[in-house]
């Protein structure tokens, strides 16, 4: 369970968040929307501790994290994954060795053990046959799940998602919400993504928080999302032209 | 003014974190072999053309300029070991590694900057400016007093070769003004410079990198910062450390 009291994050003078409080259940994938610029990057970001708040608290479990210092927040950060928008691969390594990368770094593991854990990794991100290739061979889609599988290598208790589906197309886009899904729902993990896509939306929002102009405006699930009052929120939802068209269709 | 020390307050906070305790010895030691190659071993060959044709013109200068019976030609030898240990292969080979491995450096720690890769180590809990530049830094102060010696080889063979092959020295004379009146402590003065050069170098290529904001601009705008900073800086410590050194 991650816990959002009361945060606020400015830069440079200019407030980005502005008082937002939110709930992450485990097992639960949750997922942030918004507009680009909303803050919901730098909202993920916050959590992660990346970057520094101004004001508020972020608790895991019941350790309060922005109060704690670098090397105390290690422990925490050991049990966090991350997939970033555009995969953050490390570009001098192959997709083998970007997945060993965290097992070598926080394991004492033999190296039996550790080819063993990150070609199960690969595999449940059914990336076969890829291990010697770097970054640069792979496509867009292959990059998400090598990153997801890297951040999957050491069984974290977190996994946060910025923009998963970002520069997919729609088919690949769905394979790489299903795997969050169903990682999610096989770690018991706490999952929070961040999207703009409405299709990641109704595929795997068991929980949704709506960010506009920095503040927390609505939050709810996807039964719920196509129904609201919150017009900021209908204005993001239904804002492209299929979309309107399907709303005025069902009256 | 006020951007100047906030930039080298910054700088120094860099420092404190690069030399920080790693997280894993065995990762570090591997990468900073990895860096022994990449920062240095690929650095042998234009530090040894560059140098072997500094050493070829610094003969002919001398020789030229000195074309007068009251000298011996020895001295053409002579001048040719004492410019290439005292100034160039120290203080010429740094500013050309500042310019190859200064702006290489920036560009790749750049680079893991604003495609977030360096974010990733954070996530991971790595210290991610000691993981990068702790091994460069490394890997750089143990070789590049290695190329530095090189240099100077390669430089004086230069000059052997392009004063005896032009006429203006003979081999033996040549040969017995590089060992006349032969000082070896300039062989340290030459390689204490080479230490502090390379430090400078890989520290403030890699600060410039590691706070690049933006995108591929802003990249390589890190890089020539690199290389106009790190050269300004070894040319103030080249006479700050000849002062030291050799008053």
């Amino acid at each position: 369970m991650i816990r959002v009291k009361n945060l606020d994050k400015a830069f440079y003078g200019k407030s980005v968040l502005t008082d937002i409080s939110v709930e992450f259940e485990p097992g639960i994938t949750t997922l942030i929307i918004g507009q680009s610029g909303s803050g919901k990057t730098v909202l993920l970001k916050s959590i992660v501790g990346l970057y520094d708040i101004d004001k508020g608290e972020i608790w895991y479990e019941d350790t309060l994290f922005n109060k704690l210092a670098f090397a105390d927040k290690k422990k925490i950060r050991s049990e966090i994954g991350m997939l970033f928008q555009g995969s953050a691969l490390f570009d001098s390594l192959t997709v083998e060795q970007n997945v060993r990368f965290p097992l070598d770094m926080f394991t004492e593991k033999s190296p039996e053990e550790k080819s063993d854990r990150l070609n199960f990794c690969l595999k449940r991100v059914n990336i076969i046959n890829a291990n010697s290739l770097f970054p640069s061979e792979l496509s867009g889609g292959m990059k998400k799940r090598v990153a997801i599988a890297r951040a999957i290598s050491l069984n974290p208790k977190y996994l946060f998602c910025d923009e998963p589906n970002s520069g997919l197309d729609p088919v690949t886009a769905i394979v790489i919400d299903e795997l969050i899904r169903e990682l999610t729902e096989e770690y018991s993990m706490t999952t929070i993504v961040n999207t703009h896509d409405m299709n990641s939306v109704m595929e795997i929002g068991e929980k949704i928080v709506f960010i506009s102009e920095g503040r927390k405006c609505w939050e709810g699930d996807k039964n719920e999302v196509l129904n609201s009052d919150c017009k900021p929120l209908n204005d993001f939802v239904f804002a492209n032209s299929l979309a309107k068209k399907i709303k005025a269709d069902a009256g | 003014m006020i951007r100047f020390l906030t930039q080298v307050g910054l700088y120094f906070q860099f420092l404190k974190k690069v030399f920080s305790k790693p997280e894993k010895a065995s990762v570090y030691y591997r990468q900073t072999m990895t860096e022994f190659v990449s920062l240095g071993l690929t650095s042998v060959g234009i530090i040894s053309i560059v140098s072997f044709f500094m050493g070829a013109v610094i003969t002919l200068q001398t020789a030229y300029n000195t074309e007068n019976p009251i000298y011996p030609t020895y001295l053409i030898g002579l001048g040719c070991r004492d410019s290439i240990i005292l100034e160039f292969s120290s203080t010429v080979a740094a500013l050309i590694l500042a310019g190859k491995v200064g702006s290489n450096i920036a560009g790749e720690i750049g680079t893991m900057r604003v495609t977030e890769q360096i974010d990733a180590l954070e996530i991971m809990g790595i210290n991610s400016a000691s993981y990068l530049v702790l091994p460069k830094i490394i890997a750089t102060l143990l070789f590049n007093p290695i190329l530095t010696l090189i240099s100077i080889s390669i430089g004086i063979f230069g000059g052997w070769a392009a004063g005896t092959l032009s006429g203006v020295v003979t081999s033996e004379n040549f040969i017995y003004g590089i060992q006349y009146a032969f000082i070896p402590y300039y062989i340290t003065y030459s390689l204490i410079k080479t230490l502090f050069f390379a430090f400078i170098i890989t520290s403030v290529s890699s600060f410039q990198g590691y706070y690049v904001n933006g995108g591929s601009l802003e990249v390589g705008r890190s890089s020539t910062k690199a290389v106009v900073y790190s050269s300004v800086l070894i040319l103030m410590f080249n006479v700050i450390l000849t002062q030291l050194l050799l008053s």
